[in-house]
């Protein structure tokens, strides 16, 4: 027969400064864990957010990353003359080269400057990602005028519209603030092919080439057709693998965040260990009248464990509130990819929050076990004479 | 009475339930430990670690942006007459492929740079005579720090080709030495001659030949560092290629702006850390002390005042605390020696030491916590009436 839940709760409730103390210190324990997870999975959708599923980026062979790649513009040519790519409502294949450099910026992180990207595009590579203009407008051909991404424009006090970068060959002006839902454009500033190439010494190559295939079915023949032409001498990735694979940029912090959750855990099973076995001392008289009504050992040491799971699982839930507000949380991340930072939001999962959970529950597990089966292992008239 | 008469009670108090001690001295050890290892990491990351006398009198120079922008070479006639200078020469980043990029382990520093120079700037690599003769004699050789031909385990005669990414030749090498150093960073140089070579053959990218991605520059004395860095980077403010020279120091510390916003997150963990410690350490006076109210009472009725009762107390949960602080100093030393040559994805930690003065910090914030922890119930116990105390069931 199994001793009631209601008899631990009651206890966990009456020596209620010591369970919050326990909980408390687990909490911090599980919100660590949890602010960890967050920051990976929020790098995760970042990235993953940024890729359509239809589209290849083309760089050159050998290159890994857009910024050390270039593409020439004959074998651009060749390969806008190529079959097989959607159209846009205008009637031109949805082909967009790129060109792509690195700038230096003070942000609100780091005051003595940040790098961040900068992407010359045309009309039609604007039209192949989702994006809209937040504030003011997009940039117009032939003007020495930029957009930044709306994270950019959260972090760089001098990236706001109406002020005026320099970088390059000279000034630019900021004219508006895009919004690309949760990609990692959103930490660029974008410009005109033509501008940003030309004052970067771009004039006869371009980083890499995006392109979008009709449907799913031909995306893959797509990018083999593309990388197989011995002319191009060309990679062609989809898009959304590509920046996948950069989500390793957040490996060190992750790694990191890890170590110190479970070297806090090991404090916190020790603390919740001290916890229970005081429990189990002061309640040796409730234990041996427990099994003089009957109670088995086994069950004994079951309501133990399940007690040190209860106060565990409070632990965890603390951890969960504590670590909530940091969902959505801005911060950045240098991406060796790109040599420039990408911002993302920490995103704080339920499947994050179940992790934690089941982080302080295995806590809790090994820090009961012992104070339980010491409990069980207690001789009738020996605990009925403890005071 | 002297404080010394107490330390027998005191030290018998705090084993007197030796399984609840112990433990909570382990809990104190690894939290401290931890918040030991935050502050050695914040010291490597943030100022640098400890400076040698070599890195005292050596400053890099790169392009503003990154090391992936050129700078012409025609830099180094210019920072050769700024006064204070002793030295100058190159280093050339070769970001490209070994093996296969995909696998983050493959990444590590390689540079080009002239054999002659590099002994006389990195004074404290060590490497034989003999082979620091073939690095300088034979144009295709390289040589490797002591832990990143370790994590390959190349031997020397081990043939490592680069294939080029920005730079767009393809580098076969064959490694003619091993050097140790004290910072534990994985690098391969090689000879920048060879490499020009290559980029002047390909004939595709004449300017590439003819810049530089980093001056080495060694100054007279320490003094002059911070004149030089500003005459350098003042020099070039208004060229289409601006500089931006640092310290080594430095130049981890914008590498570490490049994994996120560390500083925050070390703060808010040694934050939390701190607490923890403080909450465990709480709890458990709290609860040793409930255990001991009627004993007190006898204390008292022995003649106890209350302030020796307080006084005994706190004295118990110092005890205790700082018995986990020393402990977690010293686990925290073993870590920090078990990183020294590990293969971890973040390089700096690998020169992370428990210094004095972090030993002080932690045992004044052990001691600290102690105190505070004991207060509450100490001063509960010291003030609770003998009749009320003798009374007490537990």
């Amino acid at each position: 027969m199994a001793i009631p839940i209601t008899y631990n709760l009651r206890n966990l409730i009456v020596r209620k400064t010591t369970t919050v103390m326990t909980a408390l210190g687990m909490a911090l324990t599980v919100a660590v864990l949890i602010a960890d997870l967050a920051l990976v999975e929020g790098l995760r959708t970042a990235f993953q957010a940024s890729g359509h599923p239809l589209q290849i980026l083309v760089m050159r062979k050998g290159s890994n990353a857009e910024l050390n790649s270039s593409v020439t513009r004959e074998a651009l040519q060749i390969l806008k003359a190529k079959p097989g790519f959607a159209v846009n409502g205008a009637g031109e294949p949805m082909v967009s080269p790129e060109v792509l450099t690195v700038i230096n910026l003070p942000s609100v992180d780091s005051p003595n400057g940040m790098n961040l990207t900068v992407r010359g595009v045309s009309q039609t590579g604007v039209g192949m990602r989702e994006m809209k203009i937040q504030d003011g407008r997009w940039f117009q051909a032939g003007q020495r005028e930029v957009v930044v991404g709306k994270s950019v424009a959260k972090r760089y006090p001098n990236a706001q519209p109406g002020k005026r970068l320099r970088f390059g060959r000279g000034e630019w002006e900021v004219v508006g603030v895009f919004d690309a839902g949760e990609s990692a454009v959103n930490s660029e500033i974008w410009g005109e092919l033509n501008q940003v190439g030309s004052d970067f010494n771009r004039q006869d190559t371009v980083s890499s080439v995006l392109v979008r295939a009709n449907d799913a079915a031909t995306v893959q023949a797509l990018a083999n057709s593309l990388a197989d032409d011995r002319q191009l001498g060309v990679e062609a990735a989809r898009e959304r693998e590509y920046y996948e694979q950069q989500t390793s940029a957040g490996a060190p912090l992750q790694f990191f965040g890890l170590l110190v959750a479970v070297i806090m855990a090991i404090g916190s099973s020790f603390a919740a260990m001290n916890t229970m076995y005081a429990a189990v001392s002061r309640r040796a008289k409730e234990i041996g009248t427990l099994r003089v009504l009957g109670f088995s050992r086994g069950s004994i040491l079951l309501s133990f464990l399940i007690e040190s799971l209860l106060l565990s699982f409070i632990g965890g839930v603390f951890g969960c509130l504590l670590a909530l507000p940091l969902n959505g949380v801005t911060t950045g991340i240098g991406s060796f990819a790109t040599f420039s930072e990408i911002a993302f939001n920490f995103r704080v999962s339920p499947s994050a929050m179940l992790t934690g959970i089941v982080f302080a529950l295995v806590v809790g597990a090994i820090g009961g076990l012992f104070p339980a089966s010491n409990a069980a292992r207690k001789e009738i008239l020996t605990a009925l004479r403890e005071i | 009475m002297k404080v010394i008469n107490y330390l027998p009670l005191i030290t018998k108090n705090s084993f007197r339930n030796r399984r609840r001690s112990l433990l909570t001295i382990g809990s104190l050890m690894v939290s401290l430990c931890l918040l030991v290892l935050l502050m050695a990491m914040y010291q490597v990351l943030f100022y640098g670690g400890e400076q040698t006398p070599a890195q005292a009198v050596r400053v890099l120079m790169r392009h503003k942006v990154s090391l992936g922008h050129p700078m012409p070479l025609a830099h180094e006639g210019k920072v050769r007459q700024v006064p204070g200078v002793k030295a100058v020469s190159v280093q050339q980043w070769f970001g490209g492929t070994y093996r296969d990029a995909r696998d983050q382990r493959n990444f590590f520093a390689r540079f080009g740079v002239r054999p002659a120079d590099i002994f006389k700037i990195f004074p404290e690599y060590e490497l034989p005579a003999e082979q620091k003769q073939a690095f300088e004699r034979e144009r295709t050789s390289c040589i490797a720090s002591r832990i990143l031909a370790n994590k390959f385990g190349w031997k020397p005669g081990e043939r490592i080709t680069l294939v080029g990414d920005f730079l767009p030749i393809t580098l076969e090498l064959t490694l003619v030495g091993i050097y140790d150093e004290p910072y534990k960073d994985e690098v391969l140089y090689f000879n920048w001659d060879y490499m020009r070579e290559g980029l002047a053959a390909s004939g595709t990218r004449n300017e590439l030949e003819e810049s530089v991605s980093q001056f080495l520059v060694q100054t007279e004395t320490p003094a002059d560092v911070p004149r030089v860095i500003k005459a350098i980077d003042s020099m070039f403010d208004n060229s289409p290629f601006p500089t931006k020279t640092e310290t080594e120091q430095e130049f981890i510390i914008s590498f570490v702006s490049f994994l996120g916003n560390l500083k925050l997150f070390l703060l808010a963990i040694g934050g939390a850390v701190t607490f923890t410690i403080l909450l465990v350490s709480a709890n458990t006076l709290s609860m040793s002390v409930r255990e001991r109210i009627r004993e007190v009472g006898v204390l008292k009725t022995l003649g106890f005042t209350p302030g020796t009762i307080l006084g005994v107390l706190l004295g118990e949960g110092m005890a205790v605390a700082v018995a986990g602080g020393a402990l977690g100093c010293a686990l925290a030393w073993g870590v920090c020696a078990m990183l020294r040559n590990a293969e971890i994805p973040i390089p700096q930690l690998r020169v992370m030491h428990v210094t004095p003065l972090i030993v002080s910090i932690s045992l004044l914030i052990a001691l600290l916590i102690g105190l505070l922890s004991a207060l509450v119930p100490a001063i509960g116990a010291a003030r609770r009436p003998i009749l009320d105390s003798l009374r007490h069931t537990g």
